[in-house]
């Protein structure tokens, strides 16, 4: 009969935990970047990653494209995806207030799942595992190869986005967009143009998650809510704008989820994420990396 | 042969057809029967063949002539899941289309929000969601009178596991479940009965429908040890937790799903790890497997037949519920007509009706109509059902 | 803000009596008057709702958390104790106050994103604990068997008696809250709206306005709730659930939240959308109304209500034009 000492246990719970909280930072940090050009919350967030599954899925088990091929241009669709939402239901907004902001990215998820039920049908799909399926076994924890790949994208992302944000013209210049969009335009910045731009990139690294869980979870057309609500809570957590904080607030979330599930009550386990959360949220009103200017007063 | 002379004989065809199935499209009257299922949403898995199953069958009906000469007209309305919106369905099916019967809804939960609506309005319900509550009420330790329901319970389904476990000598179980209805309501079943067969539950996790990885509450049981996980749930999460319970190198540890898993399509998610698990499966799921003298043997392998090909998609138990709650009733509509209260009369002393998920025997104080013997233990094997020892 | 006259109350008092004779006349919308019920209770939570977000300028993302605190103490209290329905829809008035002012207090703290999280968070809780409390809730199945309302032995037994007593309690409720919006604690309401430190240094208790005004919406969600269990005899966890929230926010968005009548609208609106009118579009529902939302942010700003104004505004532009 198979046992586990504790130890293990608590190392399985580490290494699920990470893993899920990698899928929940990288939500975090599409949510993070628009928000930081826009003060948007897009609530399809998690419609991009559920996309970028089933696009995957699509192109690589039934088109056959092989992975080095299917991946980039699931990204590149996917990001399309997100070009469409902005110009299409955010851009047009005449008069846009957080709340009519709030309510058309909720909009533009139900219409984005509604055309995704009408592809793909209700059913789960399944991708398979980049590597095989073959664990490797530490301290008796299992630990799945797909599970590296979902870390090391996300590792991937934070480097590229730190190069492009601190490095790059175009990056330093959506920052601007954050700190002052009126200063921003002054200097002959497109506010409008870095706005688009950062729901094709918030899009393109939505489709990344998804591609990579895929394999893990399985995907179906109505995951999206879920994800956003897990990758909003992450964001939050870390503090809304800030990127180092959107990473730690997935990962904590997801290993308190893993460690609430196996120490305490699975029931409860995500009513425990959100106690903690609240818990931060109470004493640190701007969440763990957020600071009081960003999150200056909001009218709704 | 020229166009033309195509286009005219095709056109006499045409015409030779319509005189000949004009007759028998003349209906005198229809019989409306109301259904309500969730055919959209997150339960779309139980209420989308269960449309697809109902529309089958009422038009096979209506194109063998109907019943008793009149056409059998079925208002389908979605009730996504919600209670609210069922109970707004079963009442708009009742005053405003004048139905003679109702079958649905597809969830324990909706069913319930509806059970009241059939004995006010005196209208009888043939509900096809397994909580036995829907047929029984525990306040007035009662039968409901007009209602009924056609799947075997949570109950029976746990019986036929424990039986089986009793005779491989299993007696230290781990319970997983979704917080779903289902989940809940198999969860609860599985922990009442385990006393009377001797079972001991070292483990009783749970984790939510739209969960992405069960890792955790698994390798809390494999701390446990104990000899097999039984898992209530429905959805893309049972697939989810076999391939956790595969790549944590479990396979030593039985898997039993419940009767949930009866999909093919499940079997193929899985991946193969879906290989050696154990579920309760009614005879609709085995057709082909039955011996030619197992009474569901034509029933079931004529269902299968007509469904694969007219839907092109491996047929899925669910749809069977609402087989043998359409078909009952239209049974009772044959012998009764449009009564009401003549229907629920005939409903209640149906006998050996052979249905997809059993041969139903009702009577005034069984509205369930089955036994544990509705359920055969099955085992997949090579990526296909196959009858347990 | 508009003030908000008698006479729009009284033509749609008329409308409102007339409904179900019209209704029951008309077989088309014979099942009319059954939506409207919901229509009601839901009207319940989008006038607190409305008067939180349009007028104290606060989000809440967890308002289906004490409609459903409301509907279960009611369906608690009523099966398991045999309680008097009224008293106990009291009680659950009192218990879902008492956790929107130890909730509100500090959640109301945190501003803009940061409080739709937190609120978000606490409807998501409470939904779990009624998944998860099955020896009090029933769990995921619900609890069956609520007692039906009367009131001195008068049983509301039919559609159209529910339907009365629903619409009943919203006008009570709706000149109740038209009083107060009119009131001095109207207009500190809208201060803290426009600027909050402006609010502060006229001298207004900030955040107990908001505290308070937060408790009253949750007190009328509650009221809601306990309606809703009575009258559908049975609840169970997914009617309380986050989508319903979000589609309480849906309804004041749709209707327009800087006017007390948008939030009845919109919740007419989006009731009879997702109860009965998108049912013709079978697969295409969903799809249809994602469309009719988004739609309706793009052109209208200010919701429904200001479809007027607007098309005021268009026609006043043309002829300046001619």
């Amino acid at each position: 009969m198979e046992t586990i000492t504790l130890t293990g246990q608590i190392f399985q719970y580490l290494v699920t935990g990470i893993t899920v909280g990698s899928v929940y930072a990288m939500v975090a940090v599409g949510f993070n970047i628009i928000y930081n050009v826009t003060e948007i919350i897009n609530f399809a967030q998690g419609e991009f990653v559920m996309l970028g599954g089933l696009i995957m899925v699509f192109l690589h088990v039934a088109v056959g494209l092989p992975l080095i091929l299917a991946f980039p241009a699931t990204v590149a669709l996917v990001t399309l995806v997100g070009v469409l939402l902005d110009r299409l239901a955010i851009n047009p907004i005449r008069r846009p207030t957080v709340l009519s902001l709030i309510i058309a990215t909720i909009a533009a998820s139900i219409l984005i799942k509604g055309t995704a039920m009408f592809i793909w049908g209700k059913d789960p799909f399944d991708l398979p595992a980049f590597s095989g399926r073959d664990p490797i076994i530490v301290l008796g924890a299992v630990i799945q190869p797909q599970y590296f790949w979902v870390i090391g994208f996300l590792v991937l992302i934070v480097i590229v986005l730190t190069f492009f944000f601190e490095r790059t013209i175009i990056g330093k210049a959506m920052s601007a967009c954050a700190d002052n969009p009126d200063a921003a335009s002054l200097v002959g910045i497109d506010v409008k143009r870095m706005v688009l731009l950062s729901f094709a990139l918030s899009a393109a690294i939505g489709a990344v998650a998804g591609i990579t869980m895929t394999p893990i979870a399985l995907m179906e057309y109505d995951r999206g809510a879920m994800l956003a609500i897990k990758g909003f809570g992450a964001a939050v957590l870390g503090g809304l704008g800030s990127f180092p904080g959107a990473v730690i607030g997935g990962l904590i979330l997801g290993v308190i989820e893993s460690l609430g599930a196996g120490l305490i009550s699975s029931g409860y386990k995500d009513a425990f994420a959100l106690i903690v959360l609240l818990f931060v949220l109470f004493f640190k009103p701007s969440g763990i990396f957020g600071n009081i200017e960003i999150s200056k007063i909001k009218r709704f | 042969m020229t166009l033309r002379k195509i286009a005219v004989l095709s056109t006499i065809c045409l015409f030779a057809v319509g005189l000949l199935a004009g007759p028998a499209l003349a209906f005198k009257g229809a019989y409306k029967v109301g259904a309500v299922f969730s055919v959209t949403g997150r339960t779309s898995f139980l209420g989308d063949p269960e449309k697809k199953t109902a529309e089958m069958l009422a038009e096979k009906i209506n194109n063998a002539g109907g019943i008793n000469g009149k056409k059998l007209e079925l208002i389908i309305y979605d009730s996504e899941g919600d209670a609210t919106k069922a109970n707004l369905a079963v009442r708009k099916l009742i005053t405003q289309d004048k139905v003679c019967a109702v079958i649905g809804p597809s969830l324990s939960g909706t069913s319930l929000a509806v059970v009241p609506l059939a004995a006010k309005y005196e209208t009888p319900l043939v509900s096809c969601a397994a909580s036995y509550k829907i047929v029984w009420d525990d306040k007035e330790s009662k039968v409901r009178k007009w209602v009924f329901k056609t799947p075997q319970t949570d109950t029976m389904a746990v019986q036929a596991i424990y039986t089986y476990l009793n005779k491989k000598g299993v007696n230290k179980i781990a319970v997983m479940s979704v917080t779903s209805g289902f989940g809940a309501s198999g969860r609860g079943e599985l922990l009442r009965l385990a006393p009377g067969y001797g079972m001991k539950i070292v483990a009783d996790e749970k984790y939510g429908p739209k969960d992405t990885d069960m890792t955790a509450q698994l390798t809390k049981i494999k701390g446990k040890a104990p000899q097999v996980i039984v898992n209530w749930s429905v959805g893309p999460t049972q697939v989810v937790v076999l391939r956790n319970w595969k790549d944590l190198g479990m396979t030593s540890i039985p898997f039993y799903q419940s009767h949930g898993f009866g999909s093919r399509k499940n079997i193929k998610l899985a991946a193969g790890a879906a290989e050696g698990v154990y579920c309760p499966l009614g005879a609709v799921n085995v057709a082909e497997l039955l011996p030619d003298d197992h009474p569901q043997k034509a029933v079931t392998m004529q269902y299968m037949k007509d469904y694969t090909a007219k839907y092109n998609e491996p047929l899925s138990s669910f749809g069977g519920h609402a087989w043998d709650a359409l078909e009952l009733v239209a049974d009772a509509l044959k012998a009764v007509g449009c009564d009401k209260a003549k229907i629920r009369d005939y409903l209640e002393n149906t006998q050996g009706f052979v249905g997809q998920h059993g041969v139903f025997n009702f009577s005034p104080d069984d509205h369930i109509g089955l036994d544990k013997n509705a359920f055969q233990m099955v085992v997949v094997k090579d990526g296909d059902w196959t009858l347990a020892e | 803000m508009l003030r908000i006259g008698k006479l729009p109350i009284a033509l749609f008092a008329g409308f409102i009596i007339i409904f179900p004779w019209v209704a029951g006349k008309v077989p088309a919308i014979g099942n009319y008057t059954d939506i409207m019920v919901f229509v009601g209770i839901y009207c319940l939570i989008t006038i607190g709702l409305g008067l939180l977000m349009g007028y104290a300028g606060q989000i809440s993302v967890g308002q289906a958390a004490f409609y459903g605190i409301g509907a279960y103490v009611s369906a608690i209290l009523t099966t398991r104790y045999g309680l008097n329905p009224w008293f106990c829809m009291f009680i659950a008035v009192l218990v879902t106050g008492t956790i929107a002012f130890l909730v509100g207090t500090p959640s109301l703290k945190l501003k803009g994103h940061y409080l739709a999280m937190a609120t978000l968070a606490f409807g998501i809780i409470v939904f779990i604990i009624f998944n998860e409390e099955i020896q009090w809730t029933g769990g995921p199945d619900g609890m069956a068997d609520i007692p039906g309302l009367s009131i001195f032995g008068f049983e509301l037994d039919s559609i159209e008696k529910y339907f009365y007593l629903v619409w009943g309690f919203v006008f009570v409720i709706l000149i109740f809250t038209i009083n107060v919006i009119q009131s001095d604690a109207g207009r500190a309401l809208r201060a803290i709206h426009t600027s909050e430190a402006a609010a502060n240094s006229m001298g207004v208790n900030v955040s107990k306005f908001k505290v308070l005004v937060f408790v009253y919406s949750a007190i009328l969600a509650s009221l809601a709730g306990s309606l809703y269990a009575h009258y559908l005899n049975f609840i169970n966890p997914s009617t309380f659930d986050l989508f319903f929230s979000i589609k309480l926010l849906i309804m004041i968005a749709l209707g327009g939240m800087y006017n007390i009548w948008g939030a009845i609208i919109g919740a007419g609106i989006i009731t009879f959308l997702s109860y009965e009118w998108l049912h013709y579009f079978e697969e295409f529902e969903v799809i249809v109304y994602g469309a009719i939302l988004l739609v309706v942010t793009i052109f209208l700003p200010n919701g429904l209500v200001g479809l007027p104004g607007m098309l005021k505004e268009l026609f006043v532009r043309q002829k300046s034009n001619e």
